[in-house]
């Protein structure tokens, strides 16, 4: 077994100094001289024609630099479907819709101008159902789509399911609905832009995809006659990402408008409500699902349909079924699988990508489905799960090739670390659920790669420039750790610098819990080329053969004699300082070995996929319906841990954020508008929330992985629902279909049960009032 | 209306005109340029702007500027010792994962050092009790609390806090 000195350590996150003594710097904090303050006006109405613009007062106002309105911009259009525009013009589609914007000397100023810009507007039927948007006489969302429904044909069958149905000993069929949340990223979004004499455009950024950003924001700059200039995006410290940040925004357009249009920075940075109301929500869904198995218990088909609630505008949301495919024909073996997704434009707001990108809303339907179908089966849910869970070298129906996996040592691992077994009290339950995500990239688009450049100083420290994103998830260190590992040195020594694509290679951005995997093979490769060179050189200077060399505690060292052995900056030195000296610099592109799904959407996504199962136990209240969670365990496979301590953080994280999800978050919409953008009434977790949690790590080490290891990013939040859900269900014998499973809904579903309507009237003893009660 | 407040900040003694409605978060970060204490939510409900005020965490984006007139004022970057060692509980949550994406680390520090001042052996559900005002949305508070724990748990052996008590009570 291989002794490493950083990686497997508990080493902690490289800015976390900076950051716990106040000096790190966030979009919030930066100020550039002559910096203006921008400001956004969103639309009074879900759906309606703007008639008219009146921006006359706001512009007299003193300390207004600037005014823009829809009709006074160039034709940029942005977002996966192009649909969106920075600022609208004919029409409002969602109340988040951009109408004018402003800059001004101050916050308060521009504040000020937007209340003056008057707005006529002519309100337009609205559509806020995506059942109801698909309908022929629907009002559409957009006349030049034609219909309500998106032109993503995310369908798939593979196998037979009609047939399947026939043979199978037992069927299950459910509806499960998931509803909006969001990401509540304490740091709210932001961007500052400016431009220099010759139109070269810097933009500091909130953003998890540097590089495709740069990419968006090129393209504007053409939009708006400027051809081939250069576009800087730097990324500021991000205040949380959690995918909120993978598409670029209507505000990082106005910001770059309105700095073209003054000749000044201009910054924007959102409020606590603009960031509930004006940010991109989980993707809600309507699931329906039927699945069949043998007598034995095996499965034999899966079939899922689904619609979504696209929203508005387009952006990675309306993506989000081709991740939900995943867990649909590769979680457990299942030889039959179909599924079809419809998303819908509704005058909602719009979806875009959370933690685990559609896999939580379809993990929450088959995991429930798995307890139903084992149960209608007679057959303990847990034998269930392990008579039909992957193993290594299993291909699926979508070809997703399965190497590493410890599917199976997480079932057990939830079994004996829970005590699944043990007598429960009234209103105790417990209950599972299992997980896959892609763990080694996912090719979503067409390059799956991560660029890194390594420049070793003279004092024996060294540059790591990486396309990686770091928003607070610890890629830095994990970065830090690999190179330090391959090279003999102390994280210390390693100054990775990963927020300018004017000095950092490409990278598809931190999505899919891909960065470990891709950007610490990246970073790893160049290391290795690193060492290459350091050999050579000191192969000469200490006149040994460089395959008796090993670099370790900042030298390199002979393995024979230990006389010859260099302190590594003396070495770089030496070779620096010497006539046709050379200074070590190396680069390395990699691009993982994925598939993009083809026309039939088979291929394998990721090098490697990460399993994890989830156990809980709660009690159930079932006079009040509050569920309370006893115990948690959230078991995964992760390869290798690089840093257990980050990686621990990544699960609690994401456990915490899928409690949430499961029982107290939703975004309370009425016809389109928020009603609830605020901390109070949208009720994230806080410490008093925690459940006691305990963490088991499965190190299958991958032998793709760096060092082995496998993304773990996102799963932590994937099957936190359906096993509470599970658990619920053995706790009181009812079954939560949607979520949030609330007290309200939990108490109705128990009452339903008992026969008691919400009024408390039993069923049969019917007094003659009506019964009204209000969602 | 404007007024004159003197004040003690970060230990130096202040004395600033300030404006009437200026909250004590807009005059840190705005007109000092002590951008630690951060802004979530800038209405009391995420405790980013959590700063200490005569040793009580209080939401500097609620607390009006005029009323520290006489009082003491500690914020996120007087926390360490002027040679820049970090207090404990810093320590801490550096050493334990309690730091991802940061921006709720000063607020919660600072609330985790009012509640150890008060009650240096806190037990858990103190502990929770006391950053319960603290929202974080990265860490699932788990690491948080497990660092503030580590802290508290060694308030018997009088580690290093004895350092930074020493000022306020000698
Ligand atoms: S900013 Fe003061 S409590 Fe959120
Ligand atoms: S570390 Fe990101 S909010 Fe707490």
């Amino acid at each position: 077994m291989n002794q490493f000195h950083t990686v497997g350590k508990r080493i902690p996150k490289l800015d976390a100094m900076d950051k716990a003594t106040g000096r790190s710097q966030y979009i919030q904090d930066l100020k550039v001289p002559g910096m203006l303050y921008g400001k956004i006006l969103y639309s009074k109405y879900p759906h309606a024609k703007i008639v008219h613009i009146d921006t006359s007062k706001a512009k007299k106002l003193p300390g207004v630099r600037g005014v823009l309105t829809g009709y006074d911009i160039p034709e940029i259009k942005f977002g996966v479907y192009k649909d969106n525009r920075p600022l609208k013009a004919g029409k409002v589609r969602s109340y988040r819709d951009e109408v004018a914007a402003v800059a001004a000397v101050d916050p308060e100023t521009a504040e000020e101008a937007i209340s003056l810009i008057e707005v006529t507007y002519e309100a337009l039927p609205g559509i806020f159902d995506p059942v109801a948007a698909m309908r022929e006489d629907a009002p559409l969302v957009h006349e030049a789509h034609k219909t309500n429904i998106l032109k993503m044909p995310w369908k798939l069958h593979y196998g037979d399911v009609e047939e399947a149905k026939k043979k199978a000993a037992y069927i299950v069929e459910e509806n499960f609905s998931t509803t909006w949340v969001t990401h509540c990223c304490l740091g709210a979004s932001g961007a500052l832009a400016w431009f220099d004499y010759a139109d070269n455009l810097t933009i500091y950024s909130n953003t998890q995809i540097p590089s495709l950003a740069q990419k968006d924001f090129i393209d504007a700059l053409d939009a708006m006659g400027m051809k081939n200039r250069r576009v800087r995006v730097i990324k500021p410290l991000i205040g949380g990402g959690f995918g909120s940040k993978l598409d670029t925004y209507a505000y990082e357009y106005i910001a770059i408008l309105l700095a073209h249009h003054t000749r000044k920075p201009v910054k924007i940075v959102f409020d606590r409500q603009e960031e509930f109301i004006a940010t991109s929500t989980r993707q809600p869904t309507l699931t329906r699902i039927a699945q069949g198995c043998d007598k034995e218990g095996k499965l034999l088909f899966r079939d899922i349909s689904m619609i979504l609630d696209n929203g508005a505008y387009t952006s990675w949301g309306a993506t989000t079924p081709s991740v939900m495919m995943m867990p649909i024909t590769t979680l457990y073996k299942v030889p039959n699988v179909r599924y079809e997704a419809k998303c819908v434009y509704t005058n909602n707001t719009y979806a875009q990508a959370m933690r685990g990108y559609g896999n939580p809303q379809a993990t929450f339907a088959i995991e429930s489905s798995m307890d139903m179908l084992a149960e209608a089966a007679g057959i303990d849910r847990v034998a269930f799960r392990e008579i039909n869970a992957n193993e290594s070298g299993y291909v699926s129906p979508q070809n997703f090739k399965i190497t590493s996996c410890g599917l199976k040592e997480c079932i057990n691992a939830v079994v004996r670390e829970l005590d699944m077994d043990r007598p429960k009290e009234k209103g105790e339950g417990v209950g599972m659920a299992s997980l896959i995500h892609v763990g080694g990239g996912a090719r979503v688009y067409k390059s799956d790669g991560c660029g890194t450049i390594i420049k070793v100083d003279d004092f024996g420290k060294v540059n790591v420039f990486t396309g990686a994103s770091d928003m607070g998830q610890g890629a830095d260190t994990v970065i830090a750790q690999i190179v330090a590992e391959e090279l003999g040195l102390a994280v210390d020594d390693i100054h990775v610098i990963h927020t300018d694509t004017d000095v950092c290679p490409w990278d598809v951005g931190a999505h899919a819990s891909r960065t470990t995997f891709v950007a610490g093979n990246s970073a790893l490769g160049a290391a290795k080329k690193i060492k290459a060179q350091v050999l050579e050189v000191a192969s000469k200077i200490l006149d040994t053969p460089e395959d008796k060399l090993v670099l370790r505690d900042r030298s390199v060292c002979s393995m024979e004699d230990d006389t010859r052995t260099m302190e590594f900056g003396k070495l770089l030195r030496k070779a620096h300082f010497s006539r046709s000296g050379r200074m070590l610099m190396a680069e390395h592109f990699y691009d993982p070995a994925n598939e993009n799904l083809g026309r039939d959407f088979r291929g394998n996504l990721s090098m490697t996929y990460t399993f994890g199962v989830h156990g809980v136990r709660v009690k159930v209240d079932e006079e009040t319906g509050k569920v309370k969670i006893l115990d948690y365990v959230a078991a995964h496979d992760v390869g290798k841990a690089i840093n257990p301590m980050l990686l621990e953080g990544q699960v609690y994280g994401g456990v915490m954020m899928g409690i949430g999800y499961a029982l107290t978050e939703q975004i309370l919409s009425e016809k389109g508008q928020c009603m609830n953008p605020n901390f109070r009434d949208y009720k994230i977790l806080t410490a008093k929330d925690v459940v006691p949690m305990k963490a088991p790590v499965l190190e299958s080490s991958d032998p793709d992985g760096p060092f082995g290891a496998k993304g773990i990013g996102e799963p932590g939040c994937v099957p936190t629902a359906p096993a509470i859900a599970n658990a619920i269900y053995d706790a009181v014998g009812v079954r939560i279909k949607n979520l949030p499973m609330t007290p309200e809904r939990v108490l109705a579903a128990i009452r339903e049960k008992r026969g008691i309507d919400l009024c408390g009237i039993q069923a049969g003893k019917d007094t003659g009032d009506a019964c009204v009660v209000e969602e | 209306m404007e007024r004159i407040v003197s004040f003690v900040l970060n230990g130096s003694e202040m004395q600033l005109r300030i404006q009437d409605h200026w909250t004590l978060l807009h005059l840190l970060r705005e007109e000092l340029g002590l951008l630690g204490t951060k802004e979530g939510c800038g209405s009391g409900e995420c405790g980013a702007c959590t700063v200490l005020v005569d040793g009580m965490a209080v939401n500097s984006c609620l607390y009006l500027a005029a009323e520290i007139e006489g009082k003491t004022v500690l914020t996120i970057e007087g926390l360490a010792l002027p040679d820049g060692t970090l207090h404990p509980i810093q320590e801490a949550f550096v050493e334990q994962g309690g730091i991802q994406c940061g921006f709720c680390s000063p607020g919660m520090i600072l609330s985790a050092k009012a509640l150890l001042d008060e009650n240096p052996a806190a037990g858990e559900e103190e502990i929770k009790e006391a950053i319960a005002g603290n929202i974080c949305r990265c860490t699932g508070y788990v690491q948080i609390i497990e660092s503030i724990q580590s802290v508290s748990s060694r308030a018997q052996e009088k580690v290093k806090v004895v350092a930074w008590q020493a000022d306020e009570e000698d």
